[in-house]
């Protein structure tokens, strides 16, 4: 009993240290899209923040999750048991976010998943340390599925990643179409870092649907969309991207990508303040953030906010903090966290630009529409998560 | 008409797919096949120079304004160069050990290529326009074909078929079926075999650049497009039969149809359909469907 009272007054901090460990795919298919650039932005949040919080400092660690979900699982535990890891960041890859958010249940420590869209994370595996705050496979169906279906894509196809990801992906959209009176014709399931689509291509033209959505990410997307263009797939039937990022654009050129609908979170060129913020990144990484990226940043911030606020970095006592706290940086204006972990914030459908439209370099998406974030993310009434009251 | 339920006009267009496929498997696994045949190297780097070939199409084009048709002379040049570099240099060293260590040595050099490419170049990729001349597509009545891909059959076939040529016709491959047999014999009638070797190596590895530079207009070119292929590579070179030249063009070929048609029946299983007829061919003929049974 004297023993938890001195400790409780005199060490707020555990170790005397505030670390952040950002596990990510540093060097496999999606480490441009989390990689370097969410290190960088997770350590662009420490030193603004002053790279101390209630006196103690700010550290920040990284590892490479390879994309398998037992090492990043096997990472997070020597993290939090032995490595002194308060908060884990970004978790790129829908596998070990899952893995890892069973980790962070277990240990009762905390976790931001911005680099994964799988729904587990906020309903199965749901707990008080886990948030998921940029995107996930609901809010990318509901912008992206939900807009193709409502301009006339009644029939789809989908070429789908074989992993937890696109699964996930293609489940969300496929209830999107059906709700709206469409039909699912059908899927194919490739494997991660698939270089070759057009057998896949082929199946979605045999299907004759109208619209071949594309549940997949990175240089799989990539590929699918350039496969489908060369066998002349896209002349009558529409792509779909589920989940394209600026880094896609870029890779496919704006010939390739123009006119496609994308879903994101957050887009470098939307005001000042993520204009300067990119800037900022952009000389520290030699390319332009993404919303993960952003969101890495942004999410580090709010956590160290919450230690601030609660004077400690008590996992119990900074989870009620940040489910009090607003968010408004330059991520979003206005950023609350749910009782099932959601961090509910506006997502917005973007269009990429026509080569004539785009003025500079990385010049690529134009808004098509704001999704306001109540309709933006799952109904908590429609959570599995037992933390939602019913 | 349907065959076990697909449309015919389906499986004749992963049939073509297929081909295209292995029309790369083919071109690849001939350079390997030629490499273990006279240096008894596991040549785990060919993806890489796969790679590298692709990168250099795109690093003229975009620094030096070269088109796609020069690259296809470039690319292989300056990837056998370097492949004769590092013979000299590294893989030279390694002859007297175990095999393993050259394997070792190349898988370190696979490692800090793509690490160092994907360091400079990023993991995304980047686009690499098909030629304007082979642009477009054919319509075959079961599938739209694109020019380019039909381009790629036909090259491949020349390839394969004037590598053969050039070991089975010529005396240059003469001897360098001498030295695959009896390296100090061919030694004794006053042939530089060492010469023979670093040409061999360098050949072999430009041959894999010449498939990255057929590829780039494909595959979007980034730094792990050699690895994921390399793998299938080393497995039609088992099952061909190691060293059989004819052998792993003929293999490459019926692999990739064989793994198109996997692609339509069950498509999960299109990964791992190679390694299944490579264990059975082990199995059943352990040195390979061509191979000859060694001592």
């Amino acid at each position: 009993m004297l023993a938890f009272g001195a400790s409780a007054a005199s060490a707020q901090i555990s170790n005397d240290v505030v670390r952040i460990g950002v596990l990510a795919d540093m060097s496999g298919i999606y480490s441009d899209l989390s990689g370097k650039g969410a290190v960088e932005a997770v350590k662009m949040a420490a030193e603004d923040f002053g790279g101390t919080v209630l006196g103690k400092k700010i550290d920040v660690v990284f590892a490479d999750h390879l994309n398998k979900a037992d090492v990043g699982a096997a990472k997070a535990r020597e993290w939090f048991d032995t490595g002194g890891v308060d908060l884990i960041n970004d978790l790129a890859n829908s596998g070990v976010a899952r893995a890892v958010a069973a980790v962070a249940k277990e240990k009762k420590r905390h976790i931001v998943v911005n680099g994964a869209s799988n729904m587990g994370i906020t309903n199965e595996l749901c707990s008080p340390y886990a948030i998921h705050y940029a995107y996930d496979a609901y809010s990318l169906a509901h912008g992206t599925g939900k807009a193709v279906v409502e301009q006339g894509g009644k029939t789809w196809f989908f070429l789908t990643v074989d992993f937890a990801f696109g699964i996930g992906q293609e489940e969300q959209v496929s209830k999107v179409v059906r709700a709206n009176g469409g039909r699912v014709a059908g899927a194919a399931r490739h494997p991660l870092a698939t270089t070759d689509f057009s057998s896949y291509v082929l199946q979605a033209q045999a299907s004759k649907a109208e619209i071949i959505g594309i549940a997949s990410t990175g240089a799989d997307a990539v590929n699918a969309i350039r496969a489908a263009a060369e066998f002349g797939a896209t002349k009558n039937q529409k792509l779909a991207a589920l989940l394209l990022w600026i880094e896609d654009v870029h890779a496919l050129g704006l010939p390739a990508a123009q006119g496609l609908l994308l879903t994101n979170a957050w887009y470098w060129d939307m005001n000042d303040e993520t204009r300067a913020f990119a800037k900022r990144f952009f000389e520290r990484v030699g390319k332009m953030p993404n919303m993960a990226q952003a969101a890495d940043y942004s999410s580090t911030m709010f956590y160290l906010n919450a230690v601030k606020a609660a004077g400690t970095d008590e996992p119990d006592a900074v989870s009620k903090k940040m489910r009090e706290m607003t968010v408004s940086d330059m991520f979003t204006k206005q950023g609350t966290v749910r009782a099932d972990g959601r961090f509910v914030h506006d997502m917005y459908l973007w269009q990429v630009k026509t080569p004539a439209e785009s003025k500079a370099p990385w010049d690529y998406l134009k808004l098509a529409a704001t999704i306001p974030a109540e309709q933006a993310f799952q109904p908590l009434s429609d959570s599995k998560c037992e933390l939602v009251k019913k | 008409m349907d065959i076990f339920g697909i449309p015919h006009q389906a499986l004749l267009g992963q049939v073509m797919l297929g081909l295209v496929n292995g029309a790369f498997y083919a071109v690849l696994s001939l350079g390997l096949a030629i490499i273990f045949g006279l240096l008894r190297i596991v040549n785990f780097a060919h993806g890489a120079f796969f790679m590298l070939g692709a990168f250099v199409a795109f690093l003229i084009g975009r620094y030096f304004g070269i088109g796609y048709w020069p690259a296809m002379i470039m690319g292989p040049l300056v990837v056998g160069l370097l492949g004769i570099l590092f013979e000299r240099f590294a893989l030279r060293r390694l002859y007297k050990l175990d095999p393993l260590y050259g394997l070792f040595l190349t898988f370190g050099l696979v490692l800090v290529l793509e690490g160092g490419f994907r360091v400079a170049m990023g993991s995304s990729g980047h686009p690499f326009a098909t030629p304007d001349s082979l642009r477009g597509v054919v319509n075959l009545g079961f599938m739209v074909l694109p020019v380019y891909r039909a381009f790629v059959i036909l090259v491949a076939v020349v390839v394969c078929a004037g590598t053969w040529i050039i070991i089975e016709k010529t005396r240059m491959g003469a001897y360098l079926r001498a030295a695959t047999e009896r390296p100090d014999l061919t030694q004794a009638f006053g042939i530089n075999v060492p010469i023979l070797l670093t040409l061999t190596y360098g050949a072999g590895v430009a041959l894999a650049g010449f498939a990255g530079v057929l590829a780039a207009p494909i595959q979007h070119v980034n730094p792990s497009m050699g690895s994921d292929l390399v793998i299938i590579v080393f497995a039609i070179v088992v099952i061909g039969g190691l060293g059989s030249v004819l052998g792993s063009a003929l293999t490459g070929l019926g692999l990739g149809v064989i793994e198109g048609l996997a692609k339509v029946y069950y498509s999960e299983a299109s990964s791992t359909v190679v390694f299944l007829v490579m264990a059975l061919v082990l199995l059943l003929r352990p040195s390979g469907l061509f191979g000859r049974e060694e001592n």
